[in-house]
């Protein structure tokens, strides 16, 4: 009994050891996976447990505005009411949906909606019931609140366009970012933020936008909002100040009428556009809205296409607007002096081709200056057929034609600057004597675009400098703005006796007597204007009807008529503002276009006229800058 | 071989006598474990002795009340009621069945007004009595009987059957494993061992058929708790996010994120030890477990000590039990085993466990206080 006792007794021991033994080791498992868990892999669940607490919510910055040379808002953000719903802080979600229903319309389709939304997130997330809600709305709700528990009325941002239909197309719109502008900034991707996608809202979209802040809270495990840790406010978007004129862009609109037309007005030292208006316009409010299909389907049908901004992308046929190209190339490349006369017998024969003037008995015997006044096309035939197409081309593009001048603003068209190498290439065609004398009045292949004709004619006025328009009174450097500052732009190697005759050459069309614009003369001692008629055929002129006598523009149906063009400069004695007006089938441009542009110049220089008239009008860079105000 | 008196004098100590051989130490560091325990109920209630900590502070002050009283009584007292401690275990067992299936889908308690009765607690202590006095008078070479062991192992059996039916896999584990380490203790050969072992292996995919889908699904999301981040593989994830948060030395008292934004699930109860972990760091987690491993070593010395095979027996089964629940709570919370409600010892918030553990420990005490018995056959004088 005993030796078994201590048999019994020695092998307790022995398995008490064992066992002690294999509780050690599970022991040590347990500070093993402690060892991985809180120092190996410390780091890891540390931040994965920060990833659990911190919520990094946005806060969208306020855009920019954006605001005329004065000041005036052109592009603002306007409050949106938006009615929210908490379903956890309803007694019953549809019985407040009914009480609301009362109060604001309520379809079936946004109960719906509701419904499915409330269903899909947590219940204390604020789901959107309807937005853009009057001010009359807003205030019943307002009276009614204690009968809606879980309904907040929230205060959100959308653009508005004060000026209308004024800036439309420049200003371009903002919208929700499509899949191809998501480049992994979260911002883009908040519910109902809003980039600019076209015109200065694109272009500037960044300075406008501004940088998100964010706020840090902290959540807890089914996401509701324990406490804010950190807020950085972010940086709202800057104001952007245009050089538009809003009042002149008002008038010039106005003046234009029902026209499809366009009028560009441009600081020839500065380069900054005053005006730049197209009509007829639309209102992009009306597309924050929402257009309709009807609304849509007349915007795009409309033959007077309302939606294109044809100040820079309408591209013309510049007819007799172009003959100050076409005597500086001949007078720069010396194939004609300024006293080289031409007799004009109504035609000119090139071979057994005839070539018309526009004055039907010919204008006898003209130089230069008197060339550019009536205006002959026999003349700068002549002109043309001694310069060739390739030197007229060359000075065409240091006027800034056949590519895009560089405006600050997407959407330019080049134009067309034609050449021996250009139809060669375009074409496959060998060029013809006969196209150099067409394109020596402007016709044929010669595009340009109205801002292209005011760059042309500010650098006539300006003493042949390469001005850049622009619209943008600030420049944007790394994400900020400062102002623009004065731009000294290169000249573009035209001699200024060359440039001298030209510009007596317009001077006289307006302000002699026989002037093809004298009509459309301004009057005002000291604003007197210098320009340059253009009538751009849209229609080739049958050999028939030429002996059966032209039929007038107003015979035939508004598609076939002339385009009315007009360019011009003020004031003649210090050259400062320069126009350029297009009216698409408007008919001659003497007699359609250029009263315009003298409209439009009287009132510009009466905006400025105190800055002009403080002016002492030696020097062009002086002069501009006191063009700010 | 003689019957036991009663008033034997022969080994009879006054109250006050076993009062002052009650082993101190131990029970020092059983309050130190249930002071660690009320922080953190304190901090699991943000800051707060309500709800938790309070009431868990009454009940241990119950609980160590019936640890004195258990270790005080002689042990050959409990080695004459164990068996009706034990029948009277299994009664509430089967009890449990028939009201549990009229209540709650998988009600494991009794509603005694003042606490929560679970009969399987009642079960993990009596058990382990009960297998004591079995094997107490045993030699080895009746333990060497095939025979021998057929009614321990229905009396092990049954209780589990049960247990498993309610159901409760986690307790269940713990007593087949507390049982084991008697029948090991008491000299069952090591091949038998191997042999239950490897047809108990070859039972799982028999056993799987058996299992609840909610127990299917614990054991697939331990194996692979990635598998499933937002369904039942979510707590354990967070769970071994907080412990790995809270690094060396933690992110301080009354600042686990995790615990406090109920990222933590049953941060008061089963997954304690991880807001501990994530408050205090591993640094207060290895204090802990050194506070246990001493507890632990307490209990296998004074198993080692008591001269009678009863007191080994429970000494070492209820060191084991309460070892058992360390180890599968701490694994379970750091991913090493499947969910399992198994509560941290002494420091979960819960009413019975605290109670079960401490009665145990009162056996613990009671085999120092009474190291010197000689215990008899049925619980007599002699040996």
């Amino acid at each position: 009994m005993r030796t078994q006792d201590q048999e019994r007794n020695r092998l307790f021991g022995r398995r008490a050891a064992l066992l002690a033994g294999g509780k050690v080791v599970l022991i040590s498992a347990l500070v093993g996976r402690m060892y991985y868990l809180q120092v190996l892999e410390a780091d890891r669940y540390r931040m994965l447990a920060e990833e659990n607490r911190i919520n990094l919510r946005l806060l969208p910055p306020p855009r920019g505005r954006i605001l005329d040379r004065n000041g005036v808002p052109l592009a603002v953000n306007e409050q949106n009411f938006r009615l929210l719903v908490v379903s956890e802080q309803t007694d019953n979600l549809d019985t407040t949906l009914d009480a609301l229903a009362r109060l604001v319309p309520l379809g079936e389709a946004d109960r719906a909606r509701i419904h499915r939304e409330v269903k899909r997130r947590r219940s204390f997330v604020p789901v959107k019931i309807r937005e853009n809600l009057t001010w009359d709305e807003v205030a019943r709700i307002e009276i009614n609140s204690l009968d809606l528990p879980g309904v907040t009325i929230d205060v959100g941002e959308s653009r508005h366009y004060p000026s209308g239909e004024l800036a439309a197309h420049l200003l371009g719109y903002v919208a929700v970012p499509s899949e191809s502008d998501l480049n992994g900034d979260p911002l883009l991707e908040l519910p109902g933020f809003r980039i600019g996608k076209a015109g200065i809202e694109r272009v500037y979209d960044l300075p406008l936008r501004g940088t998100a802040g964010n706020s840090q809270v902290e959540v807890n495990a089914v996401g509701r909002v324990i406490r804010e840790l950190a807020r950085n406010e972010g940086r709202p978007g800057r104001d952007l100040n245009l050089t538009i004129d809003l009042r002149l862009q008002e008038f010039a609109s106005r003046r234009l009428g029902e026209e499809s037309a366009s009028v560009v007005v441009m600081d020839i030292h500065s380069g900054e556009l005053l005006v730049m208006a197209s009509t007829p316009s639309f209102d992009p409010n009306a597309f924050n809205r929402g257009l309709t299909s009807e609304e849509w389907k007349a915007l795009i049908s409309n033959p007077r296409s309302p939606l294109a901004n044809k100040a820079i992308a309408g591209q013309y046929t510049p007819g007799s607007t172009f003959k100050m190209v076409v005597a500086l190339a001949a007078l720069e490349s010396g194939t004609m002096s300024r006293d080289q006369r031409v007799f004009c017998p109504g035609h000119m024969m090139l071979g057994n081709a005839k070539f018309h003037c526009w004055k039907k008995g010919g204008h006898g015997s003209l130089n230069m200056v008197e060339a550019i006044k009536h205006s002959c096309d026999v003349f700068f035939y002549e002109a043309a057929r001694r310069t060739g197409i390739d030197r007229i081309a060359d000075m065409a593009r240091k006027f800034g034609m056949g590519t895009p001048t560089g405006l600050d603003l997407p959407g330019e068209r080049p134009g067309v600057v034609p050449s021996r190498n250009w139809k060669q290439a375009t074409l496959g065609q060998p060029w013809h004597l006969g196209e150099t004398l067409v394109n020596g009045i402007g016709q044929g292949f010669i595009l340009a675009t109205p801002l292209q004709m005011a760059v042309m004619t500010a650098r006539i006025a300006n003493g042949g400098r390469a001005v850049v328009p622009h619209l943008a009174r600030d420049l944007v450097q790394g994400g900020e703005m400062a102002p623009r500052p004065m731009p000294t732009f290169q000249p573009i190697g035209v001699s200024p006796t060359g440039l001298a005759v030209v510009r007596q050459g317009m001077n006289a069309v307006t302000n002699e007597q026989g002037g093809t614009a004298w009509a459309a003369r301004i009057r005002e001692a000291g604003m007197e204007m210098s320009g340059k008629t253009g009538t751009a055929q849209v229609r080739r002129i049958t050999l028939r009807e030429r002996e059966t006598g032209v039929r007038k523009n107003e015979d035939l149906p508004w598609k076939e008529r002339d385009h009315a063009l007009f360019v011009a400069y003020a004031p003649e004695q210090a050259p400062r503002f320069a126009i350029a007006v297009v009216v698409e089938h408007g008919g001659g441009g003497s007699a359609v276009a250029a009263p315009i542009a003298r409209d439009i110049m009287i009132e510009v220089q009466k905006t400025f006229r105190p800055a002009v008239a403080a002016l002492a009008p030696q020097d062009a860079a002086s002069r501009s800058q006191g063009g700010g105000g | 071989m003689r019957t036991w008196h009663l008033d034997s004098t022969r080994h009879r100590m006054t109250l006050g006598r076993k009062l002052g051989q009650v082993s101190w130490p131990l029970v020092m560091l059983l309050v130190m474990v249930a002071g660690m325990g009320f922080a953190a109920l304190f901090s699991a209630a943000g800051g707060s002795l309500d709800p938790w900590a309070s009431r868990q502070m009454a009940r241990f002050g119950m609980g160590m009340a019936i640890l004195l009283v258990v270790a005080v009584t002689d042990l050959k007292i409990w080695m004459r009621y164990a068996y009706v401690l034990y029948a009277l275990g299994m009664a509430l067992l089967v009890a449990v069945e028939v009201v549990g299936t009229i209540g709650m889908g998988a009600q494991r308690w009794i509603d005694l007004g003042f606490i929560q009765l679970q009969p399987s607690e009642v079960m993990k202590i009596a058990l382990v009595l009960s297998l004591a006095r079995y094997f107490h008078s045993a030699d080895l070479y009746a333990v060497g009987r095939p025979l021998f062991l057929l009614p321990p192992l229905v009396m092990v059996a049954a209780p589990v059957a049960f247990v498993l039916k309610q159901p409760d896999l986690g307790t269940a584990m713990m007593l087949l494993m507390s049982s084991a380490v008697i029948f090991f203790m008491a000299g069952v050969r090591w091949w038998k061992f191997a042999f239950v072992l490897v047809s108990g292996l070859a039972a799982i995919p028999l056993a799987w058929q058996f299992l609840h889908e909610y127990q299917k699904k614990r054991v697939l999301t331990f194996l692979n708790p990635e598998s499933d981040p937002l369904g039942a593989g979510y707590h354990i994830m967070q769970s071994k996010i907080a412990l790995g948060s809270g690094g060396l030395f933690g992110k301080g008292f009354l600042q686990g994120t995790q615990s406090h934004l109920n990222f933590l699930p049953e941060k008061q109860t089963d997954f304690i030890f991880t807001m501990l972990a994530e408050e205090w760091g591993m640094a207060g987690a290895l204090f802990l477990l050194l506070l246990y491993v001493l507890i632990i070593a307490y209990g296998y010395a004074i198993a080692l000590r008591s001269r009678s095979q009863f007191g080994r027996l429970v000494g070492l089964g209820m060191t084991s039990t309460f070892f058992l629940y360390v180890f599968i709570n701490i694994a379970m919370v750091m991913g090493l085993l499947p969910v399992v409600g198994v509560p941290l010892p002494l420091i979960s918030y819960g009413g019975t466990a605290m109670l079960t553990l401490l009665f145990g420990f009162g056996l613990v005490v009671c085999v120092w206080v009474h190291r010197d018995s000689v215990v008899g056959r049925r619980g007599g004088d002699d040996g």
